[in-house]
């Protein structure tokens, strides 16, 4: 079958099951456009920024499992797509993004926005490609999804020189993709699935703690088997939560920087540490060498390069979580068929008391008062309000931490976040994304008023494609997170933190078409929330709410996780702080 | 990560994609994570489609682990081997011009003779030497020919190959990449 380049990306999403793409169109990419005008099955959805049709690919990937798509123009669109694909990278969010580039003739030339884009994107993506003649066109792409999609997942990169998409080439679609440089792992080996049974029927305070790997590969079933059946408590990574319910009785909510005193408790004092896709990021060790110093660390995940990278473990276990656990499970059973560590099981009971009590002693908790809005209030009213049922989306600071905290996750998939990146302005368009894709649930979008600016002007697209998603702005009136910082750890010299007060978040809203309402008393929170919900279309919620609220727990950067600040630290303990701030 | 061995040199053969950008991959690597390449040597192999690249990297065992696994998550990457510690062959090749005064001339000769290096230019006032052989050889012909005025010198970096039956690179059938969790020496365990 004879066709243009252009029509041939087109030919091949749909071959790839694409269903939406988000993107905006510029001179070298224009051939794409035309052929997309009368493209039948792939809706298009036109951002205002690229990083924008990005971020919006992610979301649609983190919640639907599926690859996310968009395609934007060379050049200067490229450039702005680079934060959204190092987001995904760092992220592991399966991504396939595609820009125009000059004709091939002109490429090395600095022809008009021309930028050497794989050259750039190359340290940013899991693999790119420049196509540089059409016959290869249907076999990159394939390659391209499959890459993106299978091990861990991740970015990938696909350059279009122009008169590639003008030109006519015959299709090229391989039936199946066989790299033989690209393997990944899949099942775990059988002699250290065995030993690691072995250890966790025999630990006596073991842990699970549990990452993103757990939601990329479908593995809440699993783990929840697991952790039933070992009555081992399991706590999760920001970028973990939702694949344990956080209700449940074994369920220590999140650990590290900004963790619950009691996940980072147990972690320190674990004899088994099961760690199950997640990569002991810095934000969740705090200090490497105080970190569950007296484990045997087992670590299951798919990529090797995790694998004793940041902390030496002592069972790794390469390969797909969901089917390593499936695997564990099985050994599990089968080792508690020969033995009855009679020993291990008292010592168990013991621990889930020792639990209990720092749950009881030091829950999550915050001062209530009546006139001005607490922060974490207002996610609690969000929780109560969409039961722990919405998809939720946040920006990057304070609110996101307090999201994290205080939101009752009970589900996979329905949370996203900026992890690895911490990427401000990350909010709306992800949240988009994920409303494109599921247009009958709610999806709220927890933001910061510095984040938020970043990319408000998605607003736009929300109201033209009728993406209704409902921001609720956090607006402390500047960069909380930086705020906390400089109060905590540089002896309350503030610099370059408050706002104005400015945009006016409702006006704002309104300017796009969106419904905007404000919220300035306790009492106007809940009220505003139920509006907000049941108003169709996007809504922008503007909460004002108390400036001096801090993020606690808070290990500083670099301190030991028991070395938790739990609440506004007194004169000596700011000290304390500001002596580690490496990291910042 | 702290403790294990100290620090010393690996010979790393890297078996990839003879594709464009592979080269760029790999160095962006090791430049991305602060690992510092000594020498690097690229070529085809039998197989057109797969180059080999030989590295000389300095690191403990832990940066020896990691630049391995790295190397391996690369796409274009087909097979990651470090030869340090199994027996193999090192090669090294050097052309280096000296001064050649007429009362050095005799002893400048002298000296290539004894380290088989030929003669491969000759000028009334220069000689070009080419010589192999491993980085101990080659820096002991440099010492010696230094005293006489070494005007330019160039290395191609090292190249190396295992000996016996266990031959690195194969002609038709393309290597598998070794799973990681079967190889006790990359992820340190042997079950
Ligand atoms: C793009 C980007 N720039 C800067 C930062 C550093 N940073 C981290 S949190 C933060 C403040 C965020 O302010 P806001 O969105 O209002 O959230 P808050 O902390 O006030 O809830 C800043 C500036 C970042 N994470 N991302
Ligand atoms: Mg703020």
């Amino acid at each position: 079958m004879k066709m243009s380049g252009a029509r041939m990306v087109l030919e091949c999403l749909k071959r790839e099951g694409v269903d939406i793409v988000f993107g905006l169109p510029g001179g070298a990419v224009l051939p794409v456009y035309d052929a997309l005008y009368d493209f039948q099955g792939i809706r298009h959805i036109l951002v205002r920024q690229e990083a924008a049709a990005g971020h919006a690919a992610e979301g649609y990937a983190r919640t639907t499992g599926k690859v996310g798509v968009c395609l934007v123009t060379s050049g200067p669109a490229a450039t702005n797509l680079v934060t959204a694909l190092q987001d995904a990278y760092m992220d592991s969010i399966p991504i396939v993004a595609f820009t125009g580039q000059v004709p091939t003739h002109l490429i090395g030339n600095d022809a008009f926005q021309e930028a050497d884009n794989v050259g750039i994107t190359r340290s940013c993506t899991k693999h790119n490609f420049l196509v540089k003649d059409g016959k290869d066109l249907g076999p990159i792409i394939r390659e391209a999804f499959h890459i993106a999609s299978t091990g861990r997942p991740g970015p990938v990169h696909v350059d279009l020189p122009k008169d590639v998409l003008v030109k006519e080439w015959e299709l090229v679609w391989p039936e199946k993709i066989q790299l033989r440089s690209y393997n990944p792992t899949y099942d775990g080996h059988p002699g250290q699935i065995k030993r690691a049974a072995k250890l966790l029927v025999r630990a006596r305070k073991p842990v699970l703690y549990v990452g993103g790997g757990a939601i990329s590969s479908n593995a809440s079933a699993e783990l929840y088997e697991l952790a039933e059946l070992t009555q081992i408590p399991v706590t999760q990574t920001l970028m973990g939560l939702g694949a344990f319910p956080m209700e449940h009785p074994l369920s220590l909510d999140m650990l590290g920087m900004h963790g619950s005193y009691y996940a980072n408790m147990a972690v320190h004092h674990s004899d088994v540490l099961v760690a199950v896709g997640a990569r002991f990021d810095d934000r969740v060790t705090g200090r490497v060498d105080a970190f569950a110093p007296h484990a045997e660390i087992v670590h299951i995940d798919i990529d090797p390069s995790s694998i004793s990278k940041n902390i030496q473990v002592h069972v790794p276990i390469v390969g797909d979580c969901r089917r390593v656990l499936q695997a564990l499970i099985e050994a599990v059973r089968a080792e508690l068929r020969d033995t009855t560590p009679s020993l291990a099981r008292e010592a168990r009971k013991q621990w889930l008391a020792e639990i209990a009590a720092w749950k009881a002693n030091h829950p999550l908790r915050y001062e209530w008062d009546d006139e001005l809005i607490k922060p974490q209030y207002v996610i609690q009213e969000i929780s109560n309000l969409t039961r722990g049922e919405a998809m939720l989306v946040t920006g990057v600071g304070q609110h996101q931490m307090w999201a994290a905290q205080y939101y009752k996750f009970k589900h996979p998939r329905r949370w996203c976040t900026s992890g690895g990146l911490g990427t401000m302005g990350y909010g709306l368009p992800t949240a988009m994304g994920v409303a494109a894709a599921y247009p009958d649930r709610l999806v709220v979008n927890v933001d910061g008023d510095g984040s938020f600016v970043m990319n408000s002007q998605e607003l736009a697209t929300c109201h033209d494609d009728n993406l209704a998603v409902k921001t609720v702005v956090i607006n402390n009136g500047g960069h909380g997170m930086v705020r906390q910082w400089q109060a905590i750890i540089y002896k309350g010299r503030f610099c370059a933190i408050d706002f104005g007060p400015s945009p006016d978040f409702v006006k704002l809203a309104e300017a796009y078409g969106c419904v905007g309402i404000r919220a300035t008393k306790p009492s106007e929170v809940v009220p505003a929330l139920e509006k907000a919900f049941s108003t169709p279309g996007p809504v922008v919620v503007d909460v004002w709410v108390d400036k001096w609220e801090y993020v606690f727990p808070m290990v500083p950067a670099g301190g030991a996780n028991t070395d938790m600040i739990l609440e506004n630290p007194t004169a000596v303990v700011r000290d304390k702080a500001a002596k580690s701030q490496t990291g910042f | 990560m702290q403790n294990g061995s100290g620090p010393r040199k690996h010979t790393i053969a890297v078996l990839v994609e003879n594709k464009f950008g592979v080269l760029s991959r790999v160095a962006g690597l090791f430049s991305a994570r602060g690992y510092n390449i000594e020498s690097l040597s690229v070529g085809e192999t039998l197989d057109p489609s797969v180059s080999r690249m030989t590295l000389v990297v300095t690191g403990d065992e832990f940066v020896i682990e990691q630049v391995t696994k790295q190397l391996h998550k690369l796409i274009d990457v087909i097979k990651v081997s470090d030869l340090t510690d199994d027996d193999h062959v090192e090669r090294e090749l050097m052309l280096i011009r000296v001064n050649a005064e007429p009362q050095h001339r005799e002893e400048i000769l002298r000296t290539a003779d004894i380290f088989r290096a030929k003669v491969v230019d000759v000028t009334p006032v220069s000689f070009t030497l080419e010589a192999t052989g491993d980085e101990a050889k080659l820096e002991a012909l440099v010492e010696l020919l230094r005293p006489m005025g070494v005007q330019e010198l160039v290395r191609t970096g090292k190249v190396a190959i295992a000996r016996g039956p266990k031959t690195r690179v194969r002609k038709a059938e393309a290597p598998k990449k070794a799973r990681v969790s079967d190889d006790p020496k990359v992820v340190g365990f042997a079950d």
